[in-house]
């Protein structure tokens, strides 16, 4: 059962990424543009923030911050999980 | 063992560190106006912390103090961005309302009001304090556990 589970969700997975794949656009053309000029307008009006970065981080892709800000956190998660304080073990004594 | 560097060290870490801080801080308020922002001005923050662990060892007892800052600060995230959901997610209902950090911006070139942007400002703090705490939690785990800049190395052995 859990190995069927985990096929299925390979299977959609890769069929994903292959349809991304086709459907991305000629290699070495960045023409995502279709939002940059709304960005360089509005960012005074709908976020009355002067610096259009700020807004794009903050408001127009947030969840993208969000993102950010979480694998910061699951990093310091690694990092104390790893560096925690273990039980010293006598020399000679098996630890049960 | 006793992690110890020359008075010359210590000294100007003492002088820099508040400078170096300040600016982060700086950094982090004024995200919404010039280059920088929650992320940049929390590790300039970091790297003063850095400095004081290199010039005087892992100091202190701050796994607790900084883990709980770090959670507030993306709790605090989170929350600013779920109180749009009247409209979306991260939707800045505070811009152009007049309240906390709600000026209106003239249009075009001005000079840059610090009372305004909204839940930008606000997600900027918040962020800010989640990487300060993150980074500075991040080098003073490695600090403390890698042993030679731990202070109290030699006591905790033999507690445990």
């Amino acid at each position: 059962m859990r190995k069927s589970i985990a096929i299925l969700a390979w299977v959609v997975l890769v069929a994903f990424l292959i349809v991304a794949a086709v459907q991305m656009r000629d290699f070495g053309e960045p023409k995502y543009d279709d939002m940059d000029q709304h960005f360089l307008d509005n960012s005074q009006i709908d976020d009355e923030t002067n610096n259009v970065v700020a807004a794009v981080l903050f408001d127009y892709r947030g969840i993208d911050t969000l993102g950010e800000a979480t694998i910061l956190f699951s990093a310091v998660s690694g990092v104390i999980a790893v560096l925690r304080k273990m039980r010293k073990v006598k020399r000679g004594v098996e630890s049960g | 063992m006793n992690w110890k560097m020359s008075r010359v060290v210590t000294t100007i870490a003492d002088v820099l560190v508040a400078p170096i801080a300040i600016f982060g801080i700086y950094l982090i308020l004024h995200g919404h106006l010039t280059p920088g922002g929650g992320f940049q001005g929390g590790a300039v923050v970091a790297s003063s912390t850095a400095l004081l662990i290199i010039a005087h060892g892992a100091f202190g007892e701050h796994k607790k103090d900084l883990s709980s800052l770090e959670s507030t600060g993306l709790t605090l995230f989170i929350l600013l961005a779920l109180f749009g959901l009247g409209y979306t997610m991260f939707y800045n209902y505070l811009a152009g309302t007049g309240t906390l950090f709600g000026a209106e911006v003239p249009s075009g070139i001005n000079p840059g009001y610090i009372n305004t942007g909204g839940t930008v400002t606000l997600m900027n703090i918040a962020v800010g304090m989640e990487v300060i705490a993150a980074l500075s939690l991040i080098l003073w785990m490695m600090a403390k556990r890698s042993g030679s800049m731990d202070l109290e190395t030699s006591r905790s052995e033999v507690e445990e």
